[in-house]
């Protein structure tokens, strides 16, 4: 069995597990944020009408919560939104919830790397699309509806079809300014957004190898946009420091067998791979920056759970060091541990200096929610996973997504700029 | 099952224009209906009618797991997508939640299917008719925990270990 495979397997209690086997699986963790809380709260109204007990959950400790869309709040909708939350995790005692204003809070996907949330070999189940993203630890993270977490907030486990794995086998080491967004932005360009639909999107290989865990849950983080059930990557000894320097103990490191089998490897050779932006309005509509279309950007944005780790305001903080942004340029830091960091490291100081404006942990702008939404016909270049149209504001404005080094580049020029061409 | 089609001739409808994302922070059922497809056909809300289908082309439904995306399209009265397939979220979400039927036809149905067409759902029978054209096609049968998942009314009405 890969690795997918024996993670099911355990956990739903079976020796062994064949993709199209349909399994339920108990689940060791689940999230929830400020969007899919309050309609998981729904349908607790919804089931409670139906007469079904929703007293109880069935293990408030291995469940969490995060409020990062749309805090801090604009209005009194998500306000409200927010203080529904906070009274469910009270009445169900529900101690993990991470709250703007106290302490580290951010994006989900971000705190459930940044304080060890989510362990390799777990059965990790969100309330977001991106959940895909924590698979960077070798957990089997795959994101649901509000439906099917009210389900496993209840009972504890949800059905799963096991899926196919495409192996991604990455060879080599990636080329001074070209990022894991740049490669995963290629492989979606190749495979398409429905490529890895329904499917495992395994990465391996020596450029995995070679990589940060942060760059890992990069390209984990938009298997989402293939449309893939879950992203992974094997966990090794980076994965076990990563978490342990967060407080992480206990590992149990579940890898795939020697004669796992994959549907497909797809291989890719690091040396070759460019700087790279998917064009609006798909992510899948890539070309290299070196061949862009020459556009007067508005805008750019570097936040989301894509795109502002610690290792990505670095990587911007490495372009703008002694240069000024040309254009409206927005850094938000995934979560306030990042934050702190960047502040201690002078990355902030280098962002202020070049004319960057600063903003809280939040999803924000990314799903045109709030905080830096565009105006009809802005571009804007963007460190995040989506640029479908109206996807960052108005339907009619166009996102084109980047790197963190090009989304800096861009900022510097004001055009869509490969970071080796800054003078 | 029967209903009208809402023709939409292409793939790759996301959820950012099923339900924009300024508008998951509403959990009104209703008012989220008011915005459905809101991304893609302003006209959306005043032309659909209570009981009718929408067709579409490959992975509809594809992008974000919000769950607002079915439920802005059932509460416009939609009760079934047809479409040549299906992103996993939106399809799961369907099901689980009792919200729409997720049909998944051939490209026969796909380009035979017009808009406004009536057409009857046979499930029993993976039976698409389309009676304003006099035509049939096959639908993709449901896998085997799907059906019955829709057979029980959605995820928490199906009792998993009583099979």
């Amino acid at each position: 069995m890969n690795i997918v495979e024996k993670i099911l397997a355990k956990g739903s209690g079976k020796s062994t597990v064949a993709p199209d086997d349909v399994v339920f699986a108990n689940v060791d963790k689940v999230m929830m944020h400020d969007v899919s809380g309050p309609g998981v709260i729904k349908v607790f109204d919804k089931l409670k009408k139906q007469g079904i007990s929703v007293d109880k959950l069935w293990d408030p400790t291995k469940v969490w919560v995060a409020e990062d869309h749309f805090v801090p709040s604009a209005e009194k909708v998500s306000a409200e939104n927010v203080a529904k939350l906070s009274k469910f995790t009270k009445n169900y005692g529900i101690e993990k919830h991470f709250k703007y204003g106290m302490g580290q809070y951010g994006i989900c996907h971000t705190i459930s790397h940044e304080e060890a949330m989510v362990m390799p070999g777990d059965v990790y189940v969100g309330g977001d699309s991106h959940t895909n993203t924590t698979g960077a630890l070798g957990a089997f993270a795959c994101g649901l509806g509000h439906t099917d977490i009210a389900y496993v907030l209840l009972n504890g486990k949800i059905w799963f079809k096991v899926p196919e794995t495409i192996l991604f086998k990455l060879n080599g080491k990636l080329p001074d300014h070209v990022m894991a967004k740049d490669v995963i932005l290629k492989i979606i360009g190749d495979i398409g957004t429905d490529g890895g639909n329904y499917k495992t999107m395994q990465f391996a290989g020596t450029g995995i190898d070679e990589m940060s865990v942060e760059s890992r849950l990069t390209m984990c983080n938009m298997t989402t946009e293939a449309g893939a059930k879950n992203g992974i990557v094997e966990p090794d000894q980076k994965v076990v420091d990563y978490l342990s320097s967060r407080g992480a103990t206990n590992f149990n490191l579940i890898k795939g067998d020697e004669d796992a089998e994959y549907s497909e490897v797809i291989e890719y050779e690091c040396s070759e791979l460019e700087p790279t932006v998917a064009k609006p309005f798909s992510p899948e509509n890539i070309t290299v920056v070196r061949e862009a279309p020459s556009v007067e950007l508005d805008k750019s944005y570097i936040g989301s759970c894509t795109g502002a780790k610690y290792e990505d305001l670095e990587a911007a903080a490495k372009i703008l060091k002694g240069r000024q942004v040309k254009i409206r340029t927005e850094i938000l830091p995934a979560a306030i541990s990042i934050y702190k960091r960047a502040m201690e490291n002078g990355l902030l100081k280098i962002f202020l200096d070049a004319g960057v404006t600063v903003g809280p942990p939040t999803c924000g702008a990314c799903c045109g929610a709030h905080m830096g939404v565009l105006a009809k016909d802005e571009i804007c270049i963007s460190t995040t996973n989506r640029n479908f149209p109206g996807r960052m504001g108005h339907v009619e404005s166009q996102t084109y997504l980047s790197s963190p080094m090009v989304a800096a580049a861009s900022a510097v020029t004001g055009k869509i700029t490969d970071p080796r061409d800054l003078k | 099952m029967k209903g009208n089609i809402v023709k939409y001739a292409r793939d790759n409808i996301d959820t950012d224009v099923i339900i924009p994302g300024q508008y998951l922070k509403v959990h009104d059922y209703a008012e989220l209906a008011t915005h459905a497809m809101e991304g893609l056909d302003p006209d959306f809300h005043s032309k659909i009618k209570e009981g009718d289908f929408i067709l579409s082309g490959k992975n509809f439904g594809c992008g974000s797991s919000r769950e607002h995306a079915p439920i802005a399209l059932s509460h416009s009265g939609v009760k079934a997508v047809l479409a040549l397939s299906f992103a996993r979220i939106f399809y799961r979400n369907s099901v689980d939640g009792a919200f729409l039927l997720p049909i998944e036809i051939e490209q026969d149905a796909y380009d035979g299917i017009s808009e406004g067409d009536e057409i009857e759902i046979d499930i029993s029978n993976n039976e698409i008719k389309n009676n304003t054209k006099n035509q049939t096609y096959k639908m993709k049968p449901f896998s085997d925990i799907i059906g019955k998942i829709i057979a029980a009314g959605g995820l928490f009405k199906y009792k998993p270990d009583s099979d």
